[in-house]
C-alpha cells in the first residue's frame, strides 16, 4: 500500500524546513527507524527516521529544496499490506494536518514572529538615530553578540549553565561561544540549578561576572532562594560591602503548547524584589544593548528572555558601542488617544493592535517597558498626562502583576488626569492550558487590547 | 545499619551454566518463574509502548501534537519489568518521558494518545499534555516537567503508605540526569531515616539532552548514589525485561517488608532524540544503531519465544494487534474533540 511520508514539523515552532539530503535512494527497503533523509530548520539540522516498513518508490522532494512546508508529502514508501485487521489505517493521505494551524487566527500571537517592528525609523523616541548604521539580526544572535562582545572586552565574565556549551545551548543562543572562549568560560553544568546558581552567586561575591542561563525560568524556579535570598540581599546585609555582578537569564513567558509546568511569566516575581533589576526586551536592538548593560552593571540583574521571539529579526546597530540604559523605558509608538503600556511579548499584541486602532482613527501611544525593575514610571505618566487614558499589556497572570503595579501608580500619582479607570489585559488566570484552544484563550489576544482601547474611550 | 552489598550488572547468561550457545544461553537467561504467558505479555506491553510511541512521533511530525514529546523507544522493559510485579494499589511516579510508564499501568491508549492531541476524552482533559498525566484509577500520579521534583513526591505517596500502614509500595522513576538534583538527596535521606517503602527507579539513558552521563556526573554508578544514606542499590540490565522483573520483585518486598528504600539503576538507551527538536548531534547514528541491533529489548524477548517454538506469524500477528491498539488510539486523539472553552477555568481548585 503506497504511504506519503509527509514533511514533519521537528520542533514546536517549525512551520517549513529545507530537505538538505536523502539518505537513502528509490528503490531501496527501508524500515521503521532508518535515518532517511536530513532535515534543516531554523534551529538545527535534524534527522527524519522512517516510521513504516516497505520499499522507497519514490521521491517526491529532491534533495536541497529550501522553504519545504510541514505536512507536505515528500516521498512514497510501498508498505507491506500487512494491516488487514487495523481499522485505524495507515498515515492518512496529506490530510491538512495540523490542528494548531486551525486556531492560527484565534491564536493572539504567531509563533515564530515575522515582523521586525523596530529601526524601521518611522518612531521618533527610538534611540537608534537616523544614520546610524545597523544590521538585521535575530533576538537570539543579539543575545549572543551581547555576550560575545562582553567577554571580549572583561575577561571576568563567564557563562554557566545547562547544555550552553557543548550543545550550543537548548535554545541555540550561546551558539559558537563555546568555539570562541573555550571551556574554562563556557560551561555545562549538571541539572542542578539551585547549586550552580548558588556557585554563580559566591563567584560573584568574589568579584567574578558570571552570566547564569536558566534553559528556562521555569526551572529557575529551583534555584529562587539563592536568587533572592543570596544575590539580591546580599549588598544590604552586608552594609554595602558585598556587590554581586550577576546576570541571570533565560528564556521566560509562554512556549507554544509545552502547558503549565513550562509556560509561565515571572515578571512580577522577580520585579517585586529590592536588590534585583529586571529586564523583558521585545527586540533584538533593546535584546543586545540591554544584556551588554546587565553584565556591566554590579548589581544582581535577572533577564527576562522570550522563546518564541528569539527567532524575530530586526535592526540592531552595529559595533561594540550599542548599549541600551538600564530603567528606560520605550516610546515604540506614538500616539494622543490611549497610552498602551507592555513589554516582552505583549508588544507584538500591543503594536498590532495600534495598527489596527490607527485604521479607525485612534492614536495609540505603546510604550515598551523594557526594564521591569526599575520602573520607568516618569515615562509612562508623561504619556498619561497626554493620552488620559491607559491600558496595559502583558502575558503573566493579572493577580498582582506589572500591570497591577502601573495601573496602581497611575491611579495614585496621575488620578486627575485620568479620564477612564485604567484596564489591565492579562493572560488568564488558570496554569496554562496544553490544548490548543484553551491555550489560546489563555493567552492575550489583539481582540482584547481593541475591546479594552475601546472600552477607556467608551466606544 | 551497614549498606547491602550492590549487585553488579545481572547480566543474561550469569544465571544460567556457561555455554557458547546463544540460544542455550537465551534459555538458561529465562527464569524458571516466568511462565509463557508471562512472557507473552510482556512481549505484548512492550510492543504496544513501542508502537504507540511511533505513533505518536508520526502525530507529532503532522502537527497533530504540539509542545514538547518525549518518546520512550528502546527502553520499554524497564517499565514492563517493573509493572509485573506490583499490586494494583501500588503506585507509581514519572517524569514527562511518561507514555510507556502509562501504557505499563493499565491506562487506556485511546486517553493517553488524545491528552497528547489535546481532546477532552484524554486523561487531563486536554490540558496536561504529553508531560502531565495522570490516572488516580490506576495509581498513577504522573507526568511532571520539573526534571528531579518527582522524586520528593515519589517519597511522599511512600510516606502516605507508611502512615496509614498499608504495605503498598511506590514506584520512583528519574532519569541519570536528574540524579543530580539536590533534592534527589534530601529525599534519599528522608527515605531511609523514615524506612519509607519507596523504590528509586533510575532510568540510565546515558545521556540527559545533550549531556553524556560522564560530562555530568562525578561518579557515574548511580546505584552507589544512596550509600552515604545507607541505601542499597543495584545495577540491572534495563534492556532484559526478565532481570528488570528479578531485581524488581526483590526490591518490591523488601520495601513492601518494611527494610526501607531501595535503587535500582536501569541500564537503558533511548533509541530516538531527548524530545522531538532534538538533534542529536551529541552521539554517532552508529551508536544508536549498535544498541538497536545487539540489545533491543523486545527483540531479545522475541527471539526467546520462537525458541520456544512460537511461529513468525504469530509474533507478527502479536504486533499487528498492537499496531492496531496504537492506530485506533490515534483514530480516537484525532476524531475527539478539543475541550470545552468553559474548561479554562475548571480544576483550578476544588470547589466549595
Ligand atoms: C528543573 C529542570 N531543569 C531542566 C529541565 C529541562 N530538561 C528537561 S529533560 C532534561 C534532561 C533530563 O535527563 P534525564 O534525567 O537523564 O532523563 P531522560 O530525558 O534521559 O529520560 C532537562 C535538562 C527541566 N525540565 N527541569
Ligand atoms: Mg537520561
Amino acid at each position: 500500500m503506497p504511504t506519503q511520508i509527509l514533511m514533519p514539523a521537528l520542533s514546536p515552532t517549525m512551520e517549513e524546513g529545507t530537505l538538505v539530503k536523502w539518505l537513502v535512494e528509490e528503490g531501496q527497503d527501508v524500515k521503521s527507524g532508518d535515518v532517511i533523509a536530513e532535515i534543516e530548520t531554523d534551529k538545527a539540522t535534524m534527522e527524519v527516521e522512517a516510521v513504516d516498513e516497505g520499499r522507497l518508490s519514490k521521491i517526491l522532494i529532491p534533495a536541497g529544496t529550501e522553504g519545504v512546508k510541514v505536512n507536505t508529502p515528500i516521498a512514497v514508501i510501498d508498505t507491506e499490506d500487512d494491516s488487514e485487521e487495523s481499522q485505524a489505517g495507515e498515515i492518512p493521505d496529506t490530510k491538512p494536518a495540523a490542528i494548531d494551524k486551525g486556531h492560527a487566527d484565534a491564536r493572539p500571537f504567531d509563533v515564530d514572529v515575522k515582523a521586525p517592528r523596530i529601526g524601521a525609523g518611522t518612531q521618533s523616541k527610538l534611540e537608534i538615530t537616523l544614520g546610524t548604521e545597523t544590521v538585521v539580526v535575530t533576538m537570539r544572535e543579539a543575545l549572543r553578540d551581547a555576550m560575545a562582545e562582553e567577554m571580549r572586552r572583561d575577561p571576568d565574565v563567564f557563562l554557566m549553565g545547562e547544555e550552553v556549551a557543548e550543545y550550543q545551548g537548548a535554545y541555540k543562543v550561546s551558539q559558537g561561544l563555546l568555539e570562541e572562549f573555550g571551556g574554562k568560560r563556557v560551561i555545562d553544568t549538571p541539572i542542578t540549578e539551585q547549586g550552580f546558581a548558588g556557585v554563580g552567586v559566591g563567584a560573584a561575591f568574589a568579584g567574578l561576572k558570571p552570566i547564569v542561563e536558566f534553559m528556562t525560568w521555569n526551572f529557575a524556579m529551583q534555584a529562587i532562594d539563592q536568587i533572592i535570598n543570596s544575590a539580591a540581599k546580599t549588598r544590604y546585609m552586608s552594609g554595602g560591602q558585598v556587590s554581586v555582578p550577576i546576570v541571570f537569564r533565560g528564556p521566560n513567558g509562554a512556549a507554544a503548547r509545552v502547558a503549565a509546568q513550562h509556560s509561565q511569566c515571572y515578571s512580577a516575581w522577580y520585579a517585586h524584589v529590592p536588590g534585583l533589576k529586571v529586564i523583558a526586551p521585545s527586540t533584538p536592538a533593546d535584546a543586545k544593548g540591554l544584556l551588554k548593560s546587565a553584565i556591566r552593571d554590579p548589581n544582581p540583574v535577572v533577564f527576562l528572555e522570550n522563546e518564541v521571539l528569539y527567532g524575530s529579526s530586526g535592526a540592531v546597530p552595529t559595533g561594540e558601542d550599542w548599549i541600551v540604559p538600564i530603567g528606560k523605558a520605550r516610546i515604540a509608538r506614538e500616539g494622543r488617544h490611549v497610552t498602551i503600556v507592555s513589554f516582552a511579548r505583549g508588544m507584538t499584541c500591543a503594536l498590532e493592535a495600534a495598527d489596527q486602532l490607527a485604521k479607525e482613527g485612534v492614536e495609540v501611544e505603546v510604550i515598551d517597558l523594557r526594564t521591569l525593575r526599575p520602573l520607568d514610571l516618569e515615562t509612562v505618566l508623561r504619556s498619561v498626562r497626554n493620552t488620559n487614558r491607559i491600558v496595559t499589556v502583558e502575558e503573566a497572570w493579572p493577580v498582582c502583576s506589572v500591570g497591577s503595579e502601573i495601573c496602581a501608580q497611575v491611579a495614585m500619582q496621575a488620578f486627575d488626569d485620568l479620564d477612564a479607570p485604567p484596564v489591565k489585559v492579562s493572560g488568564a488566570d488558570v496554569p496554562m492550558p496544553y490544548a490548543a484552544n484553551l491555550e489560546a484563550l489563555a493567552l492575550p489576544s489583539v481582540g482584547q487590547v481593541i475591546a479594552a482601547v475601546n472600552s477607556v474611550l467608551y466606544v | 545499619m551497614a549498606p547491602a552489598k550492590v549487585q553488579r550488572n545481572q547480566s543474561r547468561s550469569s544465571s544460567g551454566k556457561a555455554t557458547s550457545s546463544p540460544r542455550a544461553k537465551r534459555q538458561a537467561a529465562i527464569p524458571k518463574a516466568f511462565t509463557r504467558e508471562e512472557r507473552l505479555d510482556a512481549f505484548r506491553m512492550m510492543l504496544l509502548i513501542r508502537r504507540f510511541e511511533e505513533k505518536a512521533g508520526q502525530l507529532y511530525g503532522m502537527g497533530h501534537i504540539g509542545g514538547f514529546c518525549h518518546l520512550y523507544i528502546g527502553q520499554e522493559a524497564v517499565v514492563v519489568g517493573m509493572q509485573a510485579n506490583l499490586k494494583p494499589a501500588d503506585q507509581v511516579i514519572t517524569a514527562y518521558r511518561d507514555h510507556g510508564h502509562m501504557l505499563a499501568a493499565g491506562m487506556d491508549p485511546k486517553g493517553v494518545m488524545a491528552e497528547l492531541t489535546g481532546r477532552r476524552g484524554g486523561y487531563s482533559k486536554g490540558k496536561g499534555g504529553s508531560m502531565h498525566m495522570f490516572s488516580i484509577e490506576k495509581h498513577f500520579y504522573g507526568g511532571h516537567g520539573i526534571v528531579g521534583a518527582t522524586v520528593p513526591l515519589g517519597a511522599g505517596l511512600a510516606f502516605a503508605n507508611k502512615y496509614r500502614g498499608n504495605d503498598n509500595v511506590a514506584l520512583c522513576y528519574f532519569g541519570d540526569g536528574a540524579a543530580n538534583q539536590g533534592q534527589v538527596y534530601e529525599t534519599f535521606n528522608m527515605a531511609q531515616l523514615w524506612g519509607l517503602p519507596v523504590v528509586f527507579i533510575i532510568e540510565n539513558n546515558r545521556y540527559a539532552m545533550g549531556t553524556a552521563i560522564e560530562r555530568s556526573s562525578s561518579t557515574t554508578n548511580l546505584s552507589q548514589r544512596g550509600l552515604s544514606f545507607a541505601i542499597p542499590g543495584e545495577q540491572v540490565d534495563g534492556m532484559d525485561v526478565y532481570a528488570v522483573r528479578q531485581a524488581g520483585a526483590r526490591a518490591i518486598e523488601r520495601a513492601r517488608s518494611g527494610k526501607g528504600p531501595i535503587i535500582l539503576e536501569m541500564m537503558t538507551y533511548r533509541y530516538r532524540g531527548h524530545s522531538m527538536s532534538d538533534p542529536a548531534k551529541y552521539r554517532t547514528r552508529e551508536e544508536v544503531q549498535k544498541v538497536r541491533e545487539t540489545h533491543d529489548p523486545i527483540e531479545h524477548v522475541r527471539e526467546q519465544l520462537l525458541d520456544e517454538g512460537l511461529t513468525d506469524d504469530e509474533l507478527k500477528k502479536i504486533d499487528r494487534q498492537m499496531r492496531d491498539v496504537a492506530n485506533v488510539a490515534a483514530d480516537f486523539a484525532l476524531s475527539d474533540t478539543e475541550p470545552d472553552p468553559t474548561e479554562l477555568y475548571t480544576d483550578v481548585v476544588v470547589a466549595n
